[in-house]
């Protein structure tokens, strides 16, 4: 099949430079957008059925065509890349930033000119400390040969790009918290409407998009819309990177065709459960999205046929749960992130986190009661979307609720024989 | 108006709100947290859930949070929805896991939005069986007490301080269920709005401090409509009392004037009234003492010495009520009247009310200096003068902007939209003063200068908004170009608005603004002036007339008067200490009517003890020119009276026959409002005391005061019967009508179900706008139709630096300046020490640092004072804090000399 995103990605872990990029082919999609029109650059992206990589896929040409553009646009605007990679169990975009730091250049120069923003800012979560390092350097590299700054390649478009680092918390990947963090505010979030391509960064048209959805857009250009649709295995064009953590054979990250099934994924990319474990159920696209399990093994994993069958494809990294780890355990792991990232905005998400932290606390030191199985059940819908600020509860208890649904057997023993049965 | 569907009904509504400010104003009891009506929705607490429909079709529905909802034509919701009823039970029971069982012990109770909004979503169970989080408290000053375990994290602290107010030093710290509200580090709050925080927060994470030393539930104070007697704005407040002392002033709301805040000034500065200074007996000098005499034989001493006198001069004051100033000017006579402010003081006064009465620009309410679009401050430092002004146009810069949201199509009440799409832009404000102000970070432009200066930047702003007025001459360039900058803000905008004032005794920057104010409405400008006015009464003193402070002293000098007639006044604050005790040598009988003993009541043959504001009706005149009541809380310990009551007793005792027929509030009002045409309107003010609802008095007691059969038993077992109030339509019982009275009578704001200053919805027909009936207060002041007015002439003459002397100039301290207030002890204490203000030029000059000493002469004394060095101050210019340092009655500006110690 072929590879898109992870076609030159050097095997010693090392980063693409400027002219080993550029000899792979780099930069020439931002040379070709740079003789269309930012409409027909939006207008292309749009018919390549490209979504969005960062959890939503939301379709991206669409989201492109909502910023004012034209003469009495309001300016700056914005582009902002969300390299803020921190729902537990991704790192797709870490992997594209560390070996190809050009790719994502290339990708948001080409994303910028069809907004046509004046600035660009990739905020990089601040643990990705070799990815600031790559992409520094990349950056240089970029500005010295043009292709950032003033008049890029003699076209008069003008673009600046800048790397921020995150000062932490989870909240900086919410497109809105990116915002308010940016601007030096605390990362709560913002409500929509007004949208960002309204009123984003500093109350500018802004557009925030995942980093895989950006790499993607200067090969669209290149080869064309019907050319990314053909990669794909279903309605959602292109390729995606999946990946697997877990006790697998093989944990890692796999350049494949949108729409590649659970299994294949699993077992012939992952390797399969390792020795002596068998598959229990997995997450399909991070922390925050809800339990699949057997019965689903054959669902594509794109963003129609995943959410059919009750989850959502999210980030595409699943996170693999055997059967010798305990339920309880691996769900109050996530609810402990969840509760220590919720911003504390809205009463649903910090109160009702931390107290679903405490009773799976409870519950797998033995000491739940019959009643908090209900409890926690109460606190999922009153997580529900719309009850909440932004997405980050509702996503918090994706995985609590499917794993009350599918491991409650597990769940009632903890709380009759008062421990873990697993230990 | 759109027709929205609640439950079972259609309603007309206002469409420019959101969906929780239709159905409060509906009447409807949806609860709520973040949003404040001030402060606008932000989504951020889900309290107040409610079930909305597509259509009639349309069964199930979702929950929207209906402050962020917007007010649509044929919107459709459901309050009473059971996922909507349970879902906000559940918001409560999210709040109440880390609550702690404070409501015994804490202050808010009894007047807790928490406590009312969790009775009200049922929520009584708890679930959680685990710890709750707590935190250290933080001191932050003498004022505000903090308690952070209470806290619903509802943001509307820090929204309130660093949004509305523009502070910083209160910020959100930490987050999920953990977040903190605080310093970074214990210390004052540096606002002097922090106090309107007890208000803000819905549970008692914030109180007011000052309350604890003498607390009391809000249900079981006495309490009355009431004004803050500690600067010109007039703010309504409501005073509240138990066992004969003053227990708390908090905001009355007025949608005019204060709307839902106060200074901190106004909020904590009551405790002069329970003083240990207060005069509570008439006093008489005997043995060249003051001791204490009957009431009855002090009034038939003042008669014997006022029968057959003629040389009886009286000296009124503008912290007095009109009808205290009227009686004393019925008692001498008109031309025997002074109205107590100093010589510049009245002058500038009289001068400011002469030019709003002649119009063409219109005074405006604190609402309209709020919707201005375009200021110029004239010398002003409004923070410390006016400061609930300052806050107002602290929110008039926002006005331009919000034109550009309005097309971005962003409601106005969605605020952090809306403050995010405007971000630092900001209507023009222009401000002229000689030291910074703290209005100056939101300034476009700021001018430091000298009275002349400020004075001659104002004319050149009227000659540049209208060539026929006045040109200044040798103006510099730079000035030349403000001024240019600031006509061309003002003619641009729809609501231009000048502020003055008097604080400078500077009569020329006074003309300045009317000229500018002028200009504006030759062009046809809904131009608005707003003088500040450097006492509650000032205005209204003017309004009445009376001659000047030297005009009285002379005539006590030349022997043509003898006896002085002193009305809640000090004179030592108004003239030189010289002159004064001249005055004193001079007189043979100096009778003084007060609250407190101060140096002129200490050294009077008589003192007669005033009922402050808490023991006393009647009525203030603002600096917009409102006529508004005050009325009594409580009835006072011993001998204590309002002044008018002696002046009227001791008039009926020398046979007066005017006084005659003078025996309640409302005789006196009707007297003088007859006074002059201007003073008409005051009988407007508030209903007569003749006044009932279905026949009932308004209570001032809520209904749930307790104590009454127990307060007096150690006195007399029987109860006593509740005191009569002959002057207004209150009662001192908590029997009476229990429904909304006309606002100037509203005493406190509740309502069933409502505990909380949050009540006040109740009381208004539209969330944020009027309370039922119209806000409390009479305009006295309009321009009139014709106005025939001449443009003031400018000096000639800018500012020149003297080689070995510089221009003393007053400074004002919101918390030191002002008299009563400063007799409180946590605004003594935050009051500044002693000082005098260089700029940096100046001090390099003296070749002294902040700190160091340096020797000032003022009338003749010569005092030593510690540098404080100010950057900005201009160049040959010092300044002097008001009320802080001894002036000896000095006029400034003054030309002093300075020395270094």
């Amino acid at each position: 099949m072929e590879k898109v995103l992870t076609k030159d990605i050097p095997p010693d872990g090392s980063a693409l430079d400027i002219k080993a990029y550029e000899r792979a082919g780099g930069y020439q999609g931002v040379r070709k957008a740079l003789k269309m029109t930012p409409d027909e650059v939006i207008e292309v992206v749009k018919q390549s059925n490209l979504r969005g990589r960062g959890g939503a896929g939301f379709p991206t040409g669409l989201k492109w065509s909502f910023v004012p553009r034209g003469k009495d646009a309001p300016h700056p605007k914005y582009l902002c890349a969300n390299a803020d990679e921190m729902e537990p169990g991704t790192f797709k975009d870490r992997l594209l930033m560390e070996s190809t730091p050009h790719q994502l250049i290339e990708g948001m120069i080409c994303a910028a000119y069809a907004i046509e923003a004046d600035v660009a800012y990739i905020f990089l979560r601040g643990e990705y400390i070799l990815s600031a390092e790559r992409l520094r350097k990349a950056l240089a590299e970029a500005h010295a040969n043009n292709y950032l700054g003033k008049n890029i390649l003699g076209s008069g478009y003008n673009l600046e790009m800048h790397l921020h680092l995150s000062g932490g918390r989870y909240m900086c990947g919410e497109e809105t918290g990116l915002l308010n963090a940016l601007e030096g505010k605390r990362a709560n979030p913002r409500t929509k409407p007004p949208f960002p391509q309204v009123s984003g960064l500093f109350g500018k048209p802004t557009i925030v998009q995942n980093v895989e959805t950006l790499c993607n857009v200067h090969h669209i250009i290149n080869n064309g819309p019907e050319w990314f649709k053909s990669l794909s295995r279903s309605a959602d064009g292109g390729t995606k990177l999946y990946g697997a953590s877990g006790k697998v054979k093989r944990p890692g990250l796999w350049e494949l065709p949108m729409g590649t099934t659970i299994r294949e994924i699993l077992e012939e990319h992952a390797g399969g459960m390792r020795e002596g474990l068998r598959f229990r159920g997995l997450l399909p696209g991070g922390a925050s999205t809800d339990f699949l399990v057997e019965e689903h093994l054959d669902v594509k994993m794109d963003f129609t046929e995943v959410q059919k069958a009750g989850s959502r494809m999210g980030t595409g990294t699943m996170i693999v749960m055997d059967d010798r780890t305990c339920p309880v355990g691996f769900v109050k792991n996530l609810e402990h992130f969840f509760a220590q990232e919720s911003c504390g905005w809205c009463t649903p998400c910090w109160s009702g986190l931390s107290w679903a932290e405490k009773m799976l606390t409870a519950i797998e030191a033995g000491e739940g009661q019959e009643e908090d199985l209900e409890r926690l059940a109460y606190i999922c819908r009153f997580c529900a979307p719309g009850n909440t600020f932004c997405a980050l509860a509702p996503g918090a208890v994706e995985p609590l609720q499917s794993a009350l649904k599918y491991f409650r057997e597990d769940f009632e023993r903890h709380i009759r024989e008062k421990q873990c049965p697993w230990r | 108006m759109a027709k929205i569907w609640v439950d079972d009904k259609w309603y007309e509504v206002n469409p420019d709100q959101s969906l929780l400010q239709a159905c409060l104003g509906l009447g409807f009891d949806l609860p709520y947290f973040c949003w404040h009506p001030a402060l606008g929705s932000v989504g951020a607490c889900r309290q107040c859930a409610v079930k909305q429909f597509k259509d009639e079709n349309d069964t199930q529905g979702r929950l929207v949070m209906a402050c962020m909802t917007p007010v649509a034509e044929g919107t459709r919701i459901s309050i009473k929805d059971p996922d909507a009823v349970a879902f906000r039970a559940g918001v409560i029971e999210g709040l109440m896991m880390n609550h702690p069982h404070d409501c015994p012990v804490c202050d808010e109770g009894g007047q807790c939005h928490l406590q009312d909004m969790t009775v009200m979503t049922g929520h009584n169970y708890r679930r959680y069986r685990f710890k709750k989080r707590t935190f250290r408290n933080q001191y932050l000053g003498p004022l505000l007490n903090h308690e952070m375990n209470r806290c619903i994290q509802c943001y509307r602290c820090v929204r309130y301080y660093q949004d509305y107010v523009g502070g910083d030093d209160l910020q959100a710290f930490v987050l999920r269920n953990t977040v903190f509200f605080g310093r970074q580090e214990d210390g004052v709050l540096k606002s002097e709005f922090a106090g309107n925080l007890d208000e803000i927060c819905p549970t008692g994470v914030f109180t007011d401090k000052t309350v604890k030393a003498h607390y009391t539930r809000k249900w079981d104070l006495q309490m009355a409509p009431s004004v803050c007697v500690h600067c010109g704005v007039g703010c309504s407040t409501s005073a509240g009392e138990r066992y004969g002392t003053l227990r708390r002033i908090v905001n009355r709301y007025n949608g005019e004037v204060n709307g839902y805040f106060l200074c901190d000034r106004g909020r904590f500065g009551y405790e002069f009234v329970n003083s240990e200074q207060r005069v509570r007996q008439a006093f008489s000098r005997q043995d060249g003492r003051l001791k204490p005499l009957p009431k009855e034989k002090a009034v038939e001493q003042l008669r014997d010495i006022l029968k057959g006198n003629d040389r009886v001069i009286g000296i009124g004051s503008p912290r007095a009520s009109l009808e205290s100033n009227f009686a004393l000017r019925s008692l001498v006579g008109p031309d025997r009247f002074f109205n107590g402010m100093s010589d510049e003081t009245s002058r500038l006064v009289s001068l400011m009310a002469e030019i709003l009465l002649q119009g063409p620009a219109r005074s405006p309410s604190l609402r309209e200096i709020e919707q201005s679009d375009a200021v110029l401050v004239l010398g002003e430092d409004v923070n410390n003068v006016a400061p609930r002004i300052a806050l107002a146009l602290r929110q008039s810069v926002r006005q331009q902007p919000m034109e550009m949201t309005d097309k971005m199509k962003i409601p106005r009440w969605l605020d952090f939209a809306v403050r995010e799409a405007i971000q630092d832009q900001r209507g023009p404000l222009f401000i002229a003063t000689p030291a910074a102000t703290r209005l100056d970070d939101i300034a476009t432009a700021t001018y430091r200068a000298a009275p002349d200066d400020i004075a001659r930047l104002g004319f050149a702003v009227a000659h540049a908004l209208d060539y026929e007025a006045p040109v200044v001459p040798d103006l510099s360039s730079e000035v030349s170009a403000l001024a240019e900058q600031i006509a061309q803000a003002l003619k641009n905008a729809k609501r231009p608005l000048v502020v003055a004032g008097p604080s400078l005794n500077s009569e020329a920057v006074v003309h300045a603004a009317a000229n500018v104010a002028r200009a504006l409405s030759k062009d046809g400008k809904a131009a608005r002036l707003s003088f500040t006015m450097p006492e509650v009464n000032s205005l209204g003193l003017a309004l009445l007339g009376g001659g000047n402070l030297s005009a009285a002293f002379k005539a006590v000098e030349e022997g043509e008067a003898d006896t002085v007639f002193v009305l809640e006044n000090d004179l030592y604050r108004r003239a030189p200490a010289s002159a004064v005790d001249k005055l004193m040598q001079a007189v043979r009988h100096l009778i003084v009517l007060d609250h407190l003993m101060t140096p002129t009541a200490s050294k009077a043959e008589y003192v007669f003890p005033s009922g402050t504001f808490a023991e006393s009706d009647g009525t203030f005149v603002n600096n917009e020119g409102r006529a508004q009541r005050f009325f009594q809380v409580y009835v006072p310990k011993e001998d204590i009276q309002e002044s008018w009551r002696w002046l009227i007793e001791i008039m009926k005792a020398a046979g007066h026959p005017v006084a005659a027929s003078w025996n309640v509030l409302d005789d006196l009002v009707s007297a003088t409002a007859a006074a002059a045409p201007v003073l008409a309107g005051i009988t407007e003010a508030a209903p007569s005391a003749k006044f009932r609802i279905v026949g009932r008095k308004i209570p001032r007691e809520p209904l749930r005061y307790t104590g009454r059969t127990a307060m007096h038993a150690h006195i007399n077992v029987s109860e006593p019967k509740p005191p009569d109030d002959p002057d207004s339509p209150l009662a001192f019982s908590m029997e009476g009508y229990p429904g909304q009275p006309p606002s100037s009578l509203i005493p406190f704001f509740w309502s069933p179900g409502w505990n909380s200053i949050q009540s006040v919805n109740k009381f208004q027909s539209e969330i944020n706008g009027p309370l039922r009936g119209g806000d409390p207060g009479v305009r006295l002041i309009e321009p009139p139709q014709v106005s025939n007015w001449l443009y003031f002439s400018a000096p000639q003459k800018a500012f020149e630096v003297r080689p070995d002397e510089w221009l003393l100039v007053p400074l004002y301290h919101v918390f030191g300046s002002e008299e009563l207030s400063a007799q409180a002890p946590a605004i003594a204490q935050l009051a500044p020490g002693p000082y005098v203000a260089l700029s940096v030029t100046d001090a390099a000059r003296l070749q002294v640092n902040d700190g160091a000493q340096v020797e000032v002469k003022l009338n003749g004394n010569v005092q030593r004072l510690p540098v404080m060095v100010q950057q900005g101050l201009p160049t040959g210019v010092a300044g002097l804090p008001m009320g802080v340092v001894p002036l000896e009655g000095a006029g400034l500006p003054l030309w002093v000399r300075l020395s270094r110690s």
